[in-house]
């Protein structure tokens, strides 16, 4: 059996050691400390932690004002609370002056479950994404997390990072190096390649290995770095294998299976499958019956990978 | 505290006693209260020009508040215009960005950049945008024209320069009208609890917005009861009286636990007989024929 960690919890155990190295880090909340975990960082650095109440758009402004002063902030909240209540303070305060404000939200997509709608994000990546300037990321694990948390610290300019509610399975190992704007390849394989985010690349491991047992032989590159997306890796991986399916935990305007059609149909087209949410919300459940309502389970893809080959 | 007839002084004094105090006190190299009515007109007259030769704009929200950036610009703040990101300097933050010309006036005749670069005012390719652009002006901290926005990012400057010990002072200019936006209140509320005493907000109480008067469209009151109940000084002022700004900005200096905002009484159009109180010159461009009647008006 895998090991599941929790990337919340790595994110507010990285946020303390940042916090440690660097005096200039501080951390800001939107009364969500303790689901966010960044209340890790509040009970050691508390004349660093900033915790606004119920308040997005003050919380992204103040963030910006800090970054404006030489300060490097980490502001969370859950992702469908930031982006989707501060959008325009996210575009003014933050994307156009290219501020050093590090958003980090948790709770992103449809497992965050039983409470519903109203709490399941699922235009997040949309939203940010199209904002020019930011850097989005969406780690697989806990161990890409941690780098990614890092490396948003130590480069400047807005960064986006998107972390799920739930315990998710290890899919690297301590060697692991997050390398900002890179796809990682995960598998290799001939047939068919599987570009997926986040929870999803677990997913993505686990069909491949299923379509292999049928000779079906198909490769699964992890995308954590949503923008600037790795044109290169999805040229490759179009020209070598000639069939693309994407896996995201999002709806299908504006996300992963977005930016790599963009790719495709300006450098290589070639039959593509987006496996995403379609033009609806979600509602309550638990996160695996959600995955399994909305056509995001290993069995989804693997239907998606047989499909699209039959149109090479 | 009420709000003092124009031109009535604080104290007991008689009105030029004031002044004559309130000026005498001041470091060198700040302006005398001569100096800062004449750069008053000329800020009323390049912004009538600017605006007149760039065919839109919004010379309303900018002529109101002529004296408050005045009061700031020529006896408040610290700042070093050859040095626009001089760390120690005291900090103005434009949340009313439609007010660009004036904070434009204000930096060139500061010399943060030249007199005769204001004509560039919305041309493509100009330093000087529509709406406040901190990534291409020098002395703009902030990119503004969303309103609600400048007070939060104040905050997060303010209690930057805490953290890092520094003595520098936050000045934010509000218009009253974005007061309607929420995050303006979210930001008082947070400004109270972080007691970011190191902070002052300004408000550009000119009493109208784009489709009329405030309390028509959005009523605001009891707009100094608000201010107080969020766990701010409130300080009333006649915002086009030099007097009263300065000493209101020197009350703010000296509170301590607590941030001030001033509410600022002023005309929309002030100094431009068919400008003042007309909503019709909120955001619109004088034609050439108004542009010379108002210079006239401003010799």
């Amino acid at each position: 059996m895998v090991q599941e960690v929790s990337v919340r919890e790595v994110y507010g155990k990285t946020l303390v050691e940042l916090g440690r190295e660097n005096p200039d880090i501080v951390v800001l909340d939107a009364d969500l400390s303790r689901s966010t975990m960044t209340q890790l960082f509040a009970r050691e650095f508390p004349e660093r932690f900033f915790d606004c109440g119920i308040a997005e758009q003050n919380m992204v402004g103040i963030a910006a004002g800090l970054a404006a002063s030489g300060k490097i902030p980490f502001a969370s909240s859950f992702a469908v609370f930031a982006p989707g209540r501060c959008f325009d303070q996210l575009r003014m305060s933050i994307a156009q002056p290219g501020r050093n404000v590090k958003l980090v939200a948790t709770h992103g997509g449809i497992t965050v479950g039983e409470d519903g709608t109203s709490h399941h994000s699922i235009e997040d990546l949309s939203l940010i994404c199209s904002l020019p300037g930011f850097t989005v990321i969406v780690p697989a694990d806990a161990i890409e997390t941690a780098q990614a948390v890092r490396v948003a610290a130590a480069s400047y300019g807005p960064f986006y990072l998107r972390l799920c509610r739930p315990k998710i399975p290890l899919v690297y190992n301590e060697s692991y190096r997050f390398n900002l704007g890179k796809a990682v390849t995960m598998r290799q394989g001939n047939g068919a390649t599987i570009i997926a985010i986040g929870l999803m690349v677990a997913a993505a491991l686990e069909a491949a290995e299923n379509l292999s047992r049928e000779g079906i032989d198909c490769g699964v590159l992890n995308m954590p770095t949503l923008k600037p997306i790795d044109e290169a890796a999805i040229k490759k991986a179009a020209a070598e294998t000639g069939a693309i399916v994407t896996v995201e935990e999002h709806l299908e305007h504006g996300g992963l299976g977005s930016k790599v059609a963009q790719v495709v149909a300006r450098h290589h087209p070639v039959p593509m499958e987006i496996l995403a949410i379609r033009d609806t919300y979600a509602k309550s459940g638990k996160p695996a019956e959600l995955l399994r309502r909305y056509g995001l389970t290993a069995e989804d893809i693997e239907q998606a990978v047989r499909g699209v080959i039959k149109r090479k | 505290m009420p709000l003092p007839e124009s031109g009535e002084s604080l104290s007991s004094t008689s009105a030029g006693d004031v002044e004559a105090e309130v000026f005498s006190s001041r470091a060198a190299g700040t302006k005398s209260l001569k100096e800062m009515k004449d750069i008053a007109k000329r800020l009323r007259r390049h912004i009538i020009t600017m605006i007149g030769k760039a065919g839109s704009g919004h010379p309303g929200g900018s002529l109101s508040a002529v004296e408050i950036v005045t009061a700031l610009y020529f006896r408040v703040l610290r700042h070093k215009p050859q040095d626009p990101c001089w760390s120690d300097r005291d900090r103005f933050i434009l949340s009313k960005g439609h007010a660009a010309p004036l904070l434009y006036a204000t930096l060139a005749e500061c010399g943060y950049f030249s007199v005769e670069e204001l004509s560039t005012l919305r041309r493509l390719d100009s330093r000087l945008q529509g709406h406040t652009d901190c990534t291409v002006t020098p002395g703009v901290e902030m990119s503004a024209g969303a309103l609600g926005q400048g007070l939060s990012f104040a905050i997060g400057v303010a209690l930057a320069g805490r953290l890092n010990s520094q003595n520098y002072r936050v000045y934010v200019l509000l218009g009253d009208g974005e007061c309607d936006e929420g995050q303006v209140w979210e930001a008082a509320m947070a400004a109270a609890h972080f007691k970011v005493d190191n902070l002052v907000a300004i408000v550009d109480n000119n009493g109208q917005q784009i489709d009329g008067w405030n309390r028509e469209v959005m009523s605001l009151d009891p707009f100094n009861q608000k201010w107080q109940a969020f766990g701010w000084q409130v300080i009333e002022v006649d915002g086009h009286n030099l007097t009263q700004l300065t000493q209101a900005l020197d009350q703010a200096k000296l509170t301590k636990g607590q941030p001030t905002v001033i509410i600022a009484h002023t005309i929309k159009g002030k100094g431009v007989s068919f400008m003042e109180n007309n909503p019709d010159f909120h955001g619109k461009a004088p034609d050439a024929v108004q542009v010379d009647k108002a210079l006239k008006e401003l010799e």
